[in-house]
C-alpha cells in the first residue's frame, strides 16, 4: 500500500485572525500554525494502514520553508519521507497541479487529503486532484478500510450517510471520526530528524483565481439578556424585534 | 456566454438553497447582459417551469432514475456536458456536501477558477471579483477571478429570492456518462428523512454537554418541533454518540446560517462559534453567566435549560400558529 497524505498548513483553529499591508495579507503575528486539523485525520488513518497492511506513507506539502517543522511533526507521527513543493499555495488550481504532478509519477493507491483546509474552507484540491488524474474522488469520507485492492468508505451525506466499496486508486477528501490523532512519541520525533524531507520545484503557473483584499466581520452588537424569570419574552422579542420567526 | 446554475434535489424536491443559488445565478446573469439557465439532475414529479419565479428563463432537465442517487462523478460529467451546450460562463452551485464535490471535479474538468461561500454577488464592474468567507466564517476575501469560465459556491441564507411570475422552458436532456463514474457500488445509504435537514433550516436549536445526556433531548426537540426548526449539536454530544455525527456542528462539523441559532447547554468554544457565525440572530442558554458564548449572542438567558427550554416551547405553541 503506496499512500499519499496532503497537508495544508494553516493557522491554529484558536488563530485570531487579522489583516496588514492595508488588509492585504493575514497578520501572521502570534498566529500558530499548524496542519489542517482534517489532515490530520487523513494521516492518522494513513499510519494505521501501513501498520495493517504493510508499505509507505509519503507526506506532500505546497508551501514555503517555515512549514518544515509541521512536515516533521508528521513524520514524528509515522509518515516514512516527505516531499514540499517549494511555492506559495497560491490557489487550489494551483496546488492540485503540484500534488497530480508528483502522483502522477509515483502512482499511489490512496491519495488521502482533508475534506478542507481551514484557511480558505474549499474543499476543491482533492477533486481537482481527481479529475487531473483520471480517478474518482470521494468526500467528507468518515470511515475507510482496505481489502486487497478494494476500498470500503463511509462518506457523509446531508442527513445521514453512505457505505460505498470503490477500487483503488483513490482520491479521498477525510473528516473524523476516521481515525484518533495521533501524538509523537519521543522515539518518533528522534527518527524523524532523519528521515528523507525532499524540496521540489513547482511545475506550472495556472492559478485562476487571487484574493485582492480581506476584511473582517463587522462588530457584534452588544448581547441583549433576557432574566429567566421573564424567559417567555424571548419568543415575542425574535417575532417583533428580530424579525425572525 | 451564459450563466448556468446547479439546481439540488431532495426527495423530488428542489432544496430551499438551489432556490437561492438559481436567485442569485439570474442576477449575475442580469448584471452580465445574458440570461440563466437551472440544471435539475435525477426524476422529479415537481413543476419545474416555475422555476421561472426565481429568474431563470430555461430549465434543463436530466431525467434519469440512474442519477436519482447523488454521484457527484457523474453529475460533474452532466454539468461540463450542459456548459457547453449553454455556453455558460458562470456556474453557480448551492453549498452542500454533493454541491462541493460537484463543484470541484467541474473545476477540474473545465479548468474553471473555483471560489467557495461566496457571500455577496460578483463585482462585474471591473473584471469579476466575488466576496466570501474564509477561516471557517472569521474573515472575508475580496477575490478576483480571472479570464475564463468560473465556479461560485453559494453559501445558505445570503440572498432572499423576491419571486416573480415567470415560467422558464423545459427541456430535457441526456448527455452522455462515462460509465468510470459509476465505479463505486452503493452499499447501504442511511438518511434521516421527514425531519428538516440542517443545512437547509431556517431556525437550529441545539444543545450541548450542559443537555446532561441523550434521554434528555426530549425538551430540545419538543421547541424545535414548536420553532419548525432543526436540531443541532456540539461535537462532545456527537462524540459521545449523544446525537448522529450529521448533527454536528463548529469547525470539524457542519457550518450552518440560519436566521435563528438557538444555543442550549453550550458553552461557546471558538471552535464551535466557528460553525454558527453566519447565522442572523444568536440566542444562547446557558446557567454559567461567564460562559462565553454570550459574547457572540443576540440574546441571552442566564438559567437551567431544563427549566427554561418547556417554557419557551409553551410560549412558542402560544404565539405561534
Ligand atoms: C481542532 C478542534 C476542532 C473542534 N471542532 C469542534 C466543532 O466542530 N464543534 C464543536 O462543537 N466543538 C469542536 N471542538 C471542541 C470545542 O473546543 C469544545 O470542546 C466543545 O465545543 C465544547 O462543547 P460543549 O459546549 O457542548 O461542552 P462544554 O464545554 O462542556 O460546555 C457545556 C456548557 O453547558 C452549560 N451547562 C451545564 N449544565 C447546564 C444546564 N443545566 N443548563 C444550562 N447550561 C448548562 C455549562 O455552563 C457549559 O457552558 C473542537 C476542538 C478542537 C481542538
Ligand atoms: N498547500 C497545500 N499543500 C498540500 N496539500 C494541500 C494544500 N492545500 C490543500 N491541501 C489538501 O487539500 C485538502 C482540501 O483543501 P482545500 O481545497 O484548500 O479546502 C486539504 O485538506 C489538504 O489535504
Amino acid at each position: 500500500m503506496k499512500i499519499l497524505v496532503c497537508l495544508s498548513i494553516v493557522p491554529d483553529t484558536t488563530a485570531k485572525i487579522s489583516f496588514t499591508d492595508g488588509d492585504t495579507k493575514l497578520n501572521k503575528t502570534g498566529v500558530q500554525f499548524i496542519a489542517g486539523p482534517y489532515d490530520d485525520y487523513a494521516l492518522s488513518r494513513a499510519v494505521d494502514l501501513k501498520e495493517q497492511l504493510g508499505g509507505t506513507v509519503t507526506v506532500l506539502n505546497v508551501g514555503d520553508a517555515d512549514g518544515e517543522p509541521i512536515i516533521r511533526k508528521a513524520l514524528a507521527v509515522g509518515a516514512d519521507d516527505a516531499i514540499r513543493v517549494n511555492a506559495e499555495p497560491r490557489d487550489a488550481y494551483f496546488v492540485a497541479e503540484q500534488i497530480a504532478a508528483i502522483a502522477q509519477r509515483e502512482s499511489y493507491d490512496l491519495i488521502l487529503m482533508g475534506r478542507e483546509s481551514i484557511d480558505f474552507n474549499g474543499g476543491q484540491v482533492h477533486g481537482i486532484v481527481g479529475e487531473m488524474l483520471g480517478l474518482p474522488s470521494y468526500s467528507p469520507v468518515m470511515k475507510l478500510e482496505i481489502t486487497g485492492h478494494t476500498a470500503q468508505l463511509t462518506r457523509e451525506i446531508e442527513g445521514g450517510k453512505e457505505l460505498l466499496e470503490a477500487p483503488l486508486p483513490l482520491v479521498l477528501g477525510c473528516q473524523e471520526p476516521i481515525a484518533e490523532w495521533k501524538i509523537p512519541n519521543m522515539r518518533g520525533i528522534m527518527t524523524a530528524r532523519t528521515k528523507p524531507l525532499n524540496v521540489v520545484e513547482p511545475t506550472g503557473q495556472d492559478s485562476l483565481t487571487q484574493a485582492t483584499r480581506f476584511e473582517l466581520p463587522p462588530a457584534k452588537g452588544a448581547v441583549k439578556m433576557i432574566p429567566a424569570a421573564e424567559a417567555e419574552t424571548l419568543i415575542t422579542l425574535l417575532r417583533t424585534e428580530a424579525k425572525v420567526l | 456566454m451564459s450563466v448556468l446554475i446547479f439546481a439540488e434535489l431532495d426527495q423530488g424536491e428542489v432544496k430551499v438553497a438551489s432556490l437561492e443559488a438559481l436567485y442569485y445565478g439570474a442576477n449575475v446573469a442580469q448584471e452580465l447582459q445574458t440570461s440563466a439557465t437551472a440544471l435539475v439532475i435525477g426524476t422529479t414529479s415537481a413543476d419545474l417551469a416555475s422555476l421561472g419565479q426565481y429568474g431563470v428563463t430555461k430549465v434543463l432537465h436530466v431525467s434519469d432514475e440512474k442519477l436519482n442517487a447523488a454521484n457527484a462523478l457523474a453529475y460533474a460529467s452532466v454539468l461540463a456536458a450542459a456548459v457547453e451546450l449553454e455556453q455558460a460562463s458562470v456556474i453557480v452551485i448551492a453549498k452542500s456536501s454533493l454541491g462541493d464535490t460537484l463543484a470541484a471535479r467541474s473545476a477540474g474538468k473545465l479548468k474553471a477558477g473555483l471560489v467557495s461561500n461566496v457571500t455577496e454577488l460578483p463585482d462585474t464592474s471591473n473584471g469579476f471579483r466575488v466576496k466570501h468567507s474564509i477561516y471557517t466564517g472569521k474573515a472575508f476575501a475580496i477575490t478576483e477571478m480571472r479570464e475564463g469560465r468560473k465556479i461560485l459556491t453559494l453559501k445558505k441564507n445570503v440572498v432572499s429570492p423576491e419571486l416573480s411570475q415567470a415560467t422558464a422552458s423545459v427541456e430535457s436532456f441526456s448527455p452522455s456518462i462515462p460509465e468510470t463514474d459509476f465505479v463505486a457500488k452503493v452499499i447501504q445509504t442511511e438518511k434521516a428523512t421527514g425531519e428538516i435537514s440542517l443545512s437547509d433550516a431556517d431556525i437550529i436549536v441545539s444543545g450541548g454537554r450542559g443537555m446532561k445526556g441523550p434521554e434528555h433531548w426530549k425538551p430540545l426537540e419538543e421547541l424545535a418541533e414548536a420553532l419548525h426548526a432543526a436540531t443541532g449539536c456540539s461535537k462532545p454530544v456527537s462524540d459521545l454518540d449523544w446525537r448522529p455525527h450529521h448533527e454536528h456542528i463548529g469547525q470539524t462539523g457542519l457550518k450552518v446560517s440560519p436566521n435563528v441559532y438557538i444555543a442550549c447547554g453550550i458553552s461557546g468554544a471558538i471552535q464551535h462559534l466557528a460553525g454558527v457565525n453566519g447565522s442572523k440572530v444568536i440566542v444562547v442558554i446557558n446557567k454559567d453567566p461567564e460562559a462565553p458564548f454570550f459574547k457572540a449572542a443576540d440574546y441571552g438567558i442566564v438559567g437551567d435549560v431544563f427549566d427554561i427550554l418547556p417554557r419557551l416551547t409553551k410560549a412558542a405553541r402560544e404565539q405561534l400558529v
